[in-house]
């Protein structure tokens, strides 16, 4: 009997909460975890300090927050998408599509890529030619493009030590990867030359020529880790050759563990990286949907709160943890405070 | 018939034949000595690696520090007006600390040079948000000084439980070697030491910034009220669909089909009842977000099918005899059901209920798709409804999301949380045995 009871109870519940599901009073926010750790700091001193609900951050990366982000208007969808690059032409087109228009850019600062090992590994300086040279698909040598023949470092590079290339590197829905391709093998390409013979082999066809740059081996040489950065850090720890690709915040957690690379010279850190010193930076973002503020609670006091100078300024928990603070913030903070959408729409 | 042959041989003596087949035997017991032998090392490695990473969680390291509350900090008006005194955000609590920590410097007579700012770093950033809600649950105690126990930075914790070391810190911008003599002084001194922590029991989840914080506890209770709605659901729809299979329902092709499917259900994949409670109960029926209810729902498919097969077949051992003497003597079909064959089955079915409510504790792929892995870190529900409704994690998917995070204290919360999920696996795997010994009949 009391089974009964419970049974037809939850089934009220059920129900009832399936028609009245039309009162969530927290906001949802997903994508990036590379920005995951630093909304996760929001959310808590926001829940903190305000009387709303803490937010719910949920990661997965950039592509895959973005594309719920673009799912629609609605208390069923998330109104801010975290990104660790800015939002494309193709997902804006998509969100167009199912109504979500009005859509709020903020950048919240801006945040290194570094490249470590092992701590008790070999040191390494790198060039994005090196990078380029070790992963591309294709190569020039002497004058010839051909399949990337190399096996290690020193094969690359003579003033590296022999050891075998293995790449850990973010799979291809992390925001992380973009950058990696762009300010790393790209440049790379160019510096190396390849993307001329490239051009040449696609007809002139630039597109298709950077396309080929950014095609990596598929030898198993470089591999993609479609997880989070503790999983390239596991990679590391049970193959002492690998070299991964990790945020400038992950690895400052995790200087016991690993070492990390120069690259062009420059050793990573907040300094070099505010300076514009260190070659591979990228800022972070977030995105709002105009159409959620006034109805989700505190969707506008968290994302101003987000940008306040005593969160994301130079002195604030952000920077603490490893965040790059931007230096133009009080114009971030005016976009927020007059929900100034993207495109000059309103 | 042949005569037999002669044997040659005596029995006293073995013969090669027989030393063969003995010698067979006694191989073929060592293998299976050999093979629950790997098996039981496998299980003490797996148990001493949890327990021995997971332990350290279950200790916070604290700093007992006595805390002026500055009224022209906190209530610069001094009419204790709760309104205004909430305006001050914890940071307006941070210079608080440092003062309290310098005050405690000098008192002890510790010799440093580091600056207050950097001694209160070797505090949790948790300590801000606690004295603020103190501050708020009882403004009346502003404007004078007391006691409070804080806990520290993950760092000084790690260097208390030895994961921190002064050589591994080398690198390291959270904490550097004068922060460690001023946390030795503070050893010496008393005031600074490893407690039991309740807090991770039953704590709510903290962000990276603070992994001292984090706790299982709100988990624990997203944990409960899934399996509340597991348990409402599965169980009279599992049993009621069994009933009328086994007693009821005409054997036919129909009934064939349905029981293959069933079968079937058992053996799918649990990520696949994931992406169908996605669309199905968020997409199309707009139930929220990160709702236990829907994590309930989406684990109550998933235990269904356990619960009939292990239900059919408690109703299968009921022997015939027991219904046909119902009959024979004047009952109806669904008397002799519900008066002698389900009493009877009864604690076969308790134990695959309970059995699948242990496999859907246990349980993340689902959870991942219908929000319930990530930063969640609300409050622990004020009543039923809230606790179906308002975003949760689980047990298992908190684990998972401490295991992806930065801060190596996270790492040994996530084992300090298989500890926790493992005794409630434990216990509840241990209740369904003793009710099986205690009440099942043999025939």
């Amino acid at each position: 009997m009391s089974f009964t009871k419970l049974a037809t109870s939850a089934l009220a519940i059920a129900a009832v909460s399936a028609t009245a599901a039309a009162a969530r009073d927290q906001v949802q926010v997903a994508g990036s975890s590379t920005v995951l750790p630093y909304a996760s700091i929001v959310a808590e001193a926001f829940g903190e300090n305000f009387d709303f609900p803490t937010p719910v951050v949920e990661s997965g990366g950039s592509s895959a927050g973005l594309k719920r982000f673009c799912e629609g208007v609605g208390e069923n969808t998330i109104d801010v998408a975290n990104a660790s690059r800015k939002i494309k032409e193709k997902e804006l087109a998509a969100c167009a599509e199912n109504g979500v228009t009005d859509i709020i850019e903020v950048q919240i600062g801006y945040d290194g890529i570094v490249f470590a090992s092992d701590i008790n590994g070999n040191t390494f300086e790198f060039t994005p030619e090196d990078w380029f040279t070790a992963l591309s698909d294709m190569v020039v040598v002497d004058g010839e493009l051909v399949k990337n023949p190399y096996t290690a470092w020193n094969e690359v590079n003579a003033d590296f030590p022999a050891q075998d290339i293995q790449a850990f590197i973010p799979g291809t829905k992390h925001g992380t990867r973009e950058v990696f391709e762009e300010k790393v093998i790209l440049a790379g390409c160019e510096a190396t030359g390849a993307m001329e013979k490239l051009k040449e082999a696609n007809g002139g066809d630039e597109k298709a020529a950077e396309k080929a740059c950014i095609t990596l081996r598929a030898d198993g040489k470089s591999v993609d880790i479609d997880g989070d950065y503790t999983e390239t850090l596991a990679r590391i720890e049970s193959n002492k050759d690998g070299i991964g690709v990790f945020g400038l915040a992950f690895y400052e957690n995790n200087t016991d563990k690993l070492q990390v690379a120069t690259m062009s010279g420059v050793v990573p850190s907040t300094e070099t990286i505010s300076s514009g010193d260190y070659p591979v930076s990228r800022p972070l973002f977030f995105y709002v949907k105009k159409a959620h503020i006034g109805v989700i609670p505190g969707l506008k006091e968290y994302a101003e709160f987000f940008v306040a100078d005593e969160i994301a300024g130079p002195d604030g928990p952000l920077a603490e943890y490893g965040l790059v603070s931007d230096p133009e913030l009080a114009a971030t903070q005016a976009i927020v405070a007059d929900e100034n959408a993207m495109g000059g729409g309103s | 018939m042949t005569e037999m042959p002669k044997s040659k041989g005596s029995l006293l003596v073995q013969d090669a034949r027989t030393k063969q087949r003995n010698n067979s035997e006694s191989r073929f017991k060592l293998y299976g000595i050999a093979a629950i032998s790997v098996g039981l090392l496998m299980l003490m490695i797996l148990l001493f690696t949890i327990i021995s990473r997971g332990a350290g969680a279950f200790q916070q390291t604290y700093l007992t520090l006595p805390v002026q509350l500055l009224a022209d900090k906190l209530d610069k008006n001094g009419n204790r007006n709760l309104d205004e005194i909430k305006k001050v955000s914890t940071f307006g609590y941070a210079p608080l600390m440092s003062a309290a920590l310098e005050a405690k410097v000098a008192e002890v007579g510790i010799e440093t040079t580091l600056k207050p700012k950097a001694m209160a770093d070797i505090l949790s950033k948790d300590a801000a948000a606690q004295l603020r809600n103190f501050v708020l649950a009882k403004p009346e105690t502003i404007g004078t000084s007391l006691e409070f126990k804080f806990l520290t930075n993950s760092r000084v914790d790690g260097y208390l439980k030895g994961r921190v070391t002064r050589a591994s810190i080398a690198n390291d911008k959270n904490i550097n070697a004068e922060q460690l003599d001023l946390v030795d002084a503070l050893i010496a001194d008393g005031s600074l030491g490893k407690q039991f922590n309740l807090d991770f029991i039953t704590g709510s989840d903290a962000s990276d910034a603070r992994p001292e914080a984090a706790g299982m506890g709100v988990a624990m209770v997203g944990s409960f009220f899934m399996m509340l709605v597991v348990l409402a659901l599965a169980l009279p729809i599992g049993v009621a669909a069994s009933i009328y299979l086994e007693e009821f329902a005409p054997k036919n092709w129909i009934t064939d089909i349905i029981e293959v499917n069933i079968s079937n259900l058992a053996a799918v994949p649990s990520i696949v009842f994931g992406i169908l409670g996605l669309a199905v109960f968020i997409n199309y029926m707009h139930l929220p977000n990160s709702a236990p209810l829907v994590g309930g729902l989406v684990l109550t498919l998933m235990t269904l099918p356990t619960i009939i097969i292990s239900t059919r077949a408690s109703l299968k051992s009921v022997p015939p005899s027991i219904r046909d003497a119902a009959l024979g003597v004047g009952a109806s079909k669904m008397q002799s059901v519900f008066h002698h064959v389900l009493p009877l089955a009864a604690p076969g079915i308790l134990t695959g209920t309970i059995i699948g409510l242990a496999q859907a504790l246990g349980e993340t792929a689902p959870l991942l798709l219908i929000g319930m892995v990530g930063f969640i870190a609300s409050n622990p529900p004020d009543s039923i409804a809230s606790g179906l409704m308002s975003p949760n994690s689980a047990m298992p998917a908190q684990i998972y999301e401490w295991a992806k995070r930065a801060d190596p204290a996270f790492y040994e919360r996530a084992w300090g949380g298989i500890i926790i999920l493992l005794v409630f696996l434990i216990t509840m795997n241990a209740i369904a045995v003793l009710l099986r010994r205690r009440f099942e009949r043999r025939w």
